[in-house]
């Protein structure tokens, strides 16, 4: 009777159960093997154990894909952070004219890549670019954004910077909205200035919300791709090339399946264990911030 | 020296008006209740001495200064929020520390007030806890040892106890008189609930419509109510009143003349009154007996019964179908339906003019 009860019920969750395992686990656990192959699209190859991963170790391609990958991570991160909260604390008021820059400034998130590529292609670009002519008014040389290897990481991080500003935005302005009036009123009761106000009881009720930011943006710009591929295609010469870039390449340019699949585990990795760090940290911030 | 006076203070929301004309002088070291319903004004009133709200006019003075024109930390007022506003990032001893470091007391200094004020509320055990760790009891008294640590010319109290359930409230109010006790400064508390403005208060302010409708302390407005509104706010259940008409007779007192026919001799003195004019009968429950039927003036038929212990309330309508609340004692054996008879002592009734304003008995 109980065990009739247990399949029936498994019956209502069936559905989803297969499609996520048809379009999540599946793919997760055959890249997993894809990586101990070697494979290309044709055939079904051999397998060689851990032979793709000591070949990724030894790949100075691989490497120094992963160090832009951190590079431009590095350059994000913290500057979108900074940038969304303190577009966020200018526009947590109320009235038409905050909630219309509300509107511009996260317009950008809904655009594709591709037309994101594009916009900053024509502000980029040293000969007819905005920031071309700009520096030319000003007297000065314009700089090769895309084409000078110093310089492609910095422009491909402002451009995703610029399109990814949105939704962490948003994310502080709702975190903003949960810290209670009262407590700004004990605060002004309290003679806090409005920069002891800010240091002390508006950054401190947004911990959870930089956190949450930090993973979020964290998790996805170690996966950057899009823009890469499309502004400066990884070059050049590889400065800009990074982790996704590579395996995209190796998987779809080269057709290495396996080594590809090889070089997504590391990352997946990777990935992994920042989120779980931060995951630790957030716990620890958690206790240490408490509720209200 | 009078503690806080409030001279034509006046405010509007847009264009709804929310206080009008508002003038009160608090004495030194007075507890002062602002009671009313929600919407009449007293929380805007309250932020507007706090400093959380501008008055569009009128004037805010306390010992001597005027304040009104000043942010609200530099008037020496210190505010406990009805949702007491800990942070809850900091300590019990840094949410009490804040407002102290900001004002630039020296840091011993600072450790001996809330060492001070962590004895007097019995929360030295709480200190080094966040708001999260503490119960509503205890956040309540952190609020309370915040606000004390300024040593403010002016305690204001935002409903609060109105988070507490009813037994920690009980208790909080007694806390709450001890500590009346123990400071040197004049507490101005808002409430909706008249029971605990009475218990607390020396004077209470009664606030409806935007404007204040009686001062005075506790008895006086639940003895001589100024009008029909403080009559029925203050008293629980709510004072009955019944429509009556001015008898004619030579006696010096009001008698009056029921709908139902019966005949109530108030206390209240004639001379004043005019003759035909409509005016309405107040009685508590307590000046409304229910009796054996020889003994009675009227009779009513009983629509609830509410057994309150020591006292039973007999809800009734008389035979004109006037709503009428009467006592009984606690063990009564009155049911719904069952018609009794009741008496009125017409010395404790109160009566009110067309317009709503109270003529009140002569002292005895």
């Amino acid at each position: 009777m109980n065990r009739g009860r247990d399949w029936r019920g498994l019956l209502f969750v069936a559905p989803f159960l297969s499609l996520y395992s048809l379009i999540l686990i599946f793919p997760l656990f055959r890249g997993a093997w894809l990586s101990l192959n070697q494979v290309d699209l044709f055939g079904d190859g051999h397998f060689v154990g851990t032979g793709n991963y000591i070949r990724l170790v030894h790949d100075p391609i691989f490497g120094r894909s992963l160090i832009n990958t951190f590079k431009v991570t590095l350059m994000i991160v913290p500057v979108l952070t900074l940038i969304a909260l303190l577009l966020a604390l200018a526009l947590n008021r109320a009235g038409k004219g905050a909630a219309v820059l509300r509107g511009i400034f996260f317009s950008s998130a809904v655009l594709s890549v591709t037309i994101v590529t594009l916009i900053w292609r024509f502000v980029l670009a040293p000969d007819a670019g905005l920031l071309g002519e700009l520096w030319k008014s000003l007297g000065w040389e314009p700089l090769a954004f895309l084409s000078a290897p110093n310089l492609v990481l910095p422009a491909i991080a402002i451009t995703t910077i610029w399109w990814s500003v949105g939704l962490p935005m948003l994310l502080f302005l709702a975190g903003l909205q949960q810290i209670p009036e009262d407590m700004y009123e004990a605060a002004a009761l309290d003679r806090a200035t409005r920069w002891t106000t800010f240091w002390r009881i508006t950054l401190p009720s947004l911990t959870r919300t930089v956190i949450l930011v930090v993973m979020l943006q964290t998790a996805a710009q170690l996966q950057l791709f899009g823009q890469a591929q499309l502004l400066t295609a990884g070059g050049p010469s590889g400065a800009s090339r990074t982790a996704v870039l590579f395996l995209f390449e190796t998987a779809f340019g080269r057709w290495e399946l396996g080594y590809a699949s090889a070089a997504a585990e590391v990352l997946f990795l990777i990935i992994l264990a920042v989120t779980l760090t931060q995951y630790w940290a957030t716990g620890r911030a958690k206790g240490a911030v408490g509720g209200r | 020296m009078a503690s806080l006076e409030l001279n034509g203070v006046r405010k509007s929301f847009g264009a709804t008006p929310v206080l009008d004309d508002i003038s009160l002088v608090l004495d030194a070291r007075e507890f002062v209740a602002f009671l009313g319903p929600s919407g009449s004004g007293k929380s805007t009133l309250l932020r507007i001495i706090a400093g959380l709200e501008t008055a569009d006019a009128g004037e805010v003075w306390l010992e001597g200064r005027r304040i009104d024109s000043l942010p609200p930390g530099e008037r020496g007022v210190a505010m406990v929020f009805q949702h007491y506003a800990l942070y809850p990032h900091m300590t019990v001893r840094e949410n009490m520390a804040f407002g102290l470091r900001n004002a630039r007391v020296p840091a011993d200094e600072i450790e001996r007030r809330i060492g001070d004020a962590a004895r007097v509320l019995e929360m030295d055990q709480l200190l080094d806890r966040k708001p999260g760790q503490l119960s509503g009891g205890q956040r309540q008294r952190v609020a309370i040892g915040r606000a004390i640590v300024k040593q403010p010319k002016l305690f204001l109290l935002d409903e609060p106890l109105s988070n507490l359930d009813a037994a920690l409230r009980l208790r909080t109010r007694v806390e709450l008189a001890q500590l009346k006790q123990k400071v040197e400064a004049a507490v101005i508390m808002v409430t909706h609930d008249q029971a605990e403005a009475m218990t607390l208060a020396d004077r209470i302010v009664v606030i409806n419509d935007r404007t204040i409708q009686q001062v005075g302390p506790p008895m006086e407005i639940y003895d001589r109510p100024a009008n029909v509104f403080v009559a029925q706010f203050v008293g629980s259940p709510a004072m009955t009143l019944i429509p009556a008409q001015l008898t004619e007779n030579d006696s010096e007192r009001a008698r009056l003349k029921l709908g139902d026919g019966a005949e109530v001799e108030t206390a209240v003195p004639r001379a004043g009154l005019r003759a035909g004019g409509e005016l309405r009968l107040g009685l508590r429950p307590e000046s409304v007996r229910v009796v054996a039927a020889s003994d009675s003036m009227t009779k009513a038929k009983v629509e609830l019964v509410e057994r309150l212990g020591e006292r039973t309330l007999v809800y009734a309508r008389l035979a004109n179908d006037q709503a009428i609340i009467a006592e009984d004692e606690g063990n009564s054996r009155v049911r719904i339906g069952d018609e009794v008879g009741l008496k009125i002592d017409g010395s404790a009734a109160y009566l009110f003019g067309p317009d709503g304003t109270g003529h009140h008995r002569l002292e005895s």
